[in-house]
């Protein structure tokens, strides 16, 4: 479903989803609008992922309704990277799958902008963690797509790679977009919210 | 949908995208690529070995063993198809952005086809020699696997798409998908005997090419819906 005022970005109402006969989150309500960063918070387990991919529209298995703004951009804990192409091809690829048209200069910039200057042309899989993980973020400086919905983006990053995070996330919300964060560490982003689930949420 | 203002050209990029990407991580791991190839090659010598050296017993069954080789083979190289960029999670973005998915299937059921089963319609001259397939029959063959090899990846992506979550769906996706290939085997190999006795062949290779439009019209459709079940 797709929302038609200008202002929210995802409207879920009265979530409710089990896995495997248990109960992960139940009557959840959450609004996105433009300017918010909402951090999903919650121990291993807890459901992060998961209403992560019903946000996003990759499962249909819950009750209850979502509504979402298109495009929505959606990293995942798989990184989304090809392992035999270079940053600079996945990042291609992703432009042509959302349909915009962007020119090498613009994707090089992104990449360098996410400190992976001179690795535009290495293998992914010959990339470190951290390094793929600053690659396969480096998309949302690129998208169109004005709410993202994030798994875990700080996994693997340093200090420097999470400051940038912060930063994109920062600049995001101010550019009017959105976002939810699945996060153990803090995001430290001005105005961000946070939505507690498993047993801390009760 | 409110900001995807959705064009023509779009899906026509989307398609050519798709194409080189599968391509080009296809030609930077050709070991995996070579596989089918290989294992068709290598199925041949086998049975010269197994038959006997004998040139008319070896001829007598080089149809069906040529043909039955391809279609294994094709399901060697199938199960990765989707299950690799599952993976490593390309395949969600996929299923998210392409829009419409099916035309990023058919996509990378092209690719698919374009590294496995063209390889194997090119080289099944070499596998007629080997075998002492009649000379005659060998362009035949060619065409057949021309047509036929497009249907087993057709085919065999809706498989693919619907075990593509599943721990082993390597040995699922062979009993899903080999009693389908039925029609094409015995179409395909039925148009090289028919040739070998001197009949004429056109019935089966229409029959084949519509089992092609028939397929590569419906398939796509079918492995995008097997794709959305297959990421729950």
């Amino acid at each position: 479903m797709t929302i038609s005022s200008t202002s929210i970005l995802l409207r879920a109402s009265a979530l409710t989803c089990e896995r495997d006969g248990r109960r992960l989150f139940e009557n959840l309500d959450l609004t996105i609008s433009a300017g918010d960063v909402v951090e999903l918070r919650g121990p291993n387990g807890s459901g992060k992922t998961t209403l992560l991919r019903c946000l996003a529209g990759l499962t249909a298995d819950y009750e209850g309704s979502v509504e979402r703004r298109l495009p929505a951009a959606y990293c995942g804990h798989r990184g989304g990277l090809k392992g035999e192409l270079t940053p600079l091809e996945n990042l291609r690829w992703y432009g042509a799958l959302e349909g915009r048209r962007a020119d090498t200069r613009s994707l090089r910039d992104a990449l360098d902008a996410m400190g992976l200057e001179g690795y535009a042309m290495t293998p992914c899989q010959q990339l470190s963690a951290g390094q793929q993980r600053r690659a396969a973020l480096a998309r949302l400086r690129l998208t169109r797509a004005r709410l993202w919905l994030l798994d875990e983006p700080l996994t693997s990053l340093d200090e420097a790679g999470c400051t940038l995070v912060r930063e994109l996330l920062d600049r995001h919300r101010c550019d009017g977009g959105g976002a939810i964060c699945a996060t153990h560490a803090p995001l430290e982003v001005a105005g961000t919210r946070m939505q507690m689930l498993g047993a801390a949420a009760a | 949908m409110i900001e995807t203002a959705v064009a023509e050209p779009r899906v026509l990029e989307l398609l050519t995208a798709q194409i080189r990407r599968d391509l080009t991580v296809a030609m930077r791991s050709p070991g995996e690529m070579v596989n089918p190839l290989v294992f068709y090659l290598i199925g041949v010598t086998l049975f010269q070995f197994g038959v006997g050296a004998g040139p008319e017993r070896l001829a007598a069954i080089a149809t069906g063993v040529l043909w039955v080789l391809a279609l294994l083979a094709t399901l060697l190289a199938l199960d990765g198809l989707f299950r690799r960029d599952y993976d490593d999670g390309t395949l969600e973005q996929l299923a998210l952005h392409a829009d419409p998915l099916f035309v990023g299937v058919l996509a990378k059921i092209v690719a698919h086809w374009l590294v496995t089963g063209l390889p194997l319609a090119i080289f099944a001259p070499l596998g007629a020699l080997m075998l002492h397939l009649d000379a005659a029959a060998v362009p035949t063959l060619v065409l057949t696997l021309l047509l036929g090899t497009p249907v087993l990846s057709v085919i065999g992506a809706v498989g693919a798409a619907l075990t593509v979550g599943l721990r082993r769906g390597a040995v699922l996706l062979a009993l899903i998908v080999l009693p389908l290939y039925v029609p094409v085997l015995i179409l395909g190999a039925g148009a090289v005997t028919a040739r070998l006795d001197g009949i004429d062949p056109t019935p089966q290779i229409v029959w084949l090419a519509a089992l092609l439009a028939f397929s590569l019209t419906l398939a796509p459709f079918a492995a995008a819906q097997g794709l959305r079940v297959g990421l729950e």
